[in-house]
């Protein structure tokens, strides 16, 4: 190696106004389009589902400054640039819940990896970016190698959204009780 | 298929840690928990593209892309560019990165920032381009003011660009911030000090660019950002011991 890594700093509570301009309220910047506001284009063939959540601090108060960023494979289990369609997707969560909705196709697995969708995780007081993975309750899960790793159970259920009604909930805790498990990616 | 090496794993000397009591927003956003290491797989190595075309002429430059026509945002005139090259000196092409910053007074144009200094009403405060194939990537921006936060004590933030890189890999994602040369605010702030080690803030210190400056018009600071690259020097020191 002959260069050495530029160090990560925090997104700082304003990463709206770089990532996602119109949410910032930047009229008409970028055409109005912020970039991510689709994971895919309207004909990508897949079983439709939404997933919804908030995100939280280590006092239970909502983190209502981060912003998520989504990644995964589509339903033939091709990332985009494998020739599979999009699959990246990028959401400010509200300013009073912290609350997100993301609508998407179920990701297929692939080898024995469950299907999955890929999180990275920033916001102010987040010193490096976070990746955790949303994995579905009801899909095959037991061999898969990063939920396989994880003994408590506790610590397990963090990366399992669960059916709630017409779509899938998945929660993010920073700290505390509950809180995420985050990956050395 | 070609097999891909993973990416190196982010080097912990030269990066912060989470949770850093002295930038007190830190101290309730930081797991406790060890990061889960795993074997990374596609997913990781493979990551979201954008095309040339989802940017337009003007995305790279801050001193029109929100203002009125024929007008210009007020400040101090700059060019920031460099190169994005990955841990051995491969360019990083086609990539894109995204810029966000405060005016030449040090507001920022967001409903949430309260600090008295007026918006610039031809100030957007954003701006994106995608590298070339060199890696090179520049824009041209007003020099952002430094700022007071609420952090509890009388903190101010040295003037500061935040740059969203994307790499080629999901594993390379990443944002932070660029600082300029000189600037007495950068050994006083919690967050610059977020990181323990002194080269690699002085990494995140842009320097001035005589050689790009260009008479009667603008400076030119000099700003390289480097991401994680494939293939580990483990691999390569095992190779030259066999
Ligand atoms: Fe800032």
């Amino acid at each position: 190696m002959t260069r050495l890594q530029s160090a990560s700093q925090t997104a700082g509570p304003y990463v709206h106004i770089g990532c996602t301009p119109s949410f910032a309220g930047l009229e008409n910047m970028y055409g109005g389009h912020d970039l991510g506001a689709e994971m895919f284009s309207s004909d990508t063939s897949g079983l439709l589902i939404t997933i919804k959540g908030r995100i939280f601090d280590g006092d239970g108060k909502p983190v209502t400054d981060a912003m998520l960023e989504f990644w995964q494979a589509d339903a033939s289990g091709q990332y985009a640039s494998q020739g599979g369609s999009q699959g990246w997707a990028r959401r400010a969560v509200d300013a009073e819940l912290a609350g997100y909705y993301l609508q998407t196709i179920l990701p297929a697995a692939i080898g024995e990896d469950a299907p999955h969708i890929k999180v990275w995780v920033v916001a102010r007081g987040i010193n490096l970016g976070l990746h955790t993975r949303i994995y579905f309750d009801g899909q095959a899960n037991a061999n898969d190698p990063v939920l396989t790793s994880i003994n408590d159970p506790v610590r397990k259920a963090t990366l399992i959204a669960i059916q709630d009604g017409e779509s899938y909930n998945f929660d993010i805790h920073l700290q505390g009780e509950n809180e995420t498990v985050f990956l050395n990616v | 298929m070609i097999k891909e090496k993973p990416f190196n794993r982010l080097d912990m000397s030269l990066q912060p840690q989470a949770l850093t009591p002295e930038y007190r927003s830190s101290r309730l956003r930081s797991p406790m928990h060890k990061l889960l290491s795993f074997t990374p797989g596609q997913g990781e190595l493979l990551g979201p593209n954008f095309g040339h075309d989802v940017i337009n002429p003007n995305d790279n430059d801050l001193i029109i892309n929100y203002a009125c026509p024929g007008e210009a945002a007020i400040g101090e005139q700059i060019m920031v560019h460099g190169y994005m090259l990955d841990e051995n000196a491969r360019p990083v092409s086609n990539s894109l990165l995204e810029f966000w910053q405060a005016n030449a007074g040090g507001r920022y144009r967001h409903n949430k920032d309260g600090y008295l200094a007026p918006l610039d009403p031809n100030f957007g405060g954003c701006g994106r381009t995608i590298t070339d194939g060199d890696g090179y990537y520049s824009l041209r921006t007003i020099r952002p003011g430094p700022y007071p936060w609420p952090n509890g004590g009388n903190d101010w933030r040295p003037a500061h660009i935040h740059f969203s890189c994307f790499g080629t890999g999901w594993a390379q994602r990443l944002i932070t911030q660029m600082y300029f040369e000189g600037d007495p605010h950068i050994p006083l702030c919690p967050i610059v000090q977020t990181i323990a080690n002194p080269t690699a803030i002085d990494r995140l210190t842009a320097r001035l660019d005589m050689a790009h400056t260009v008479p009667m018009n603008f400076r030119a600071f000099r700003f390289d950002i480097i991401l994680r690259g494939q293939g580990s020097t483990l691999f390569e020191n095992k190779l030259e011991g066999n």
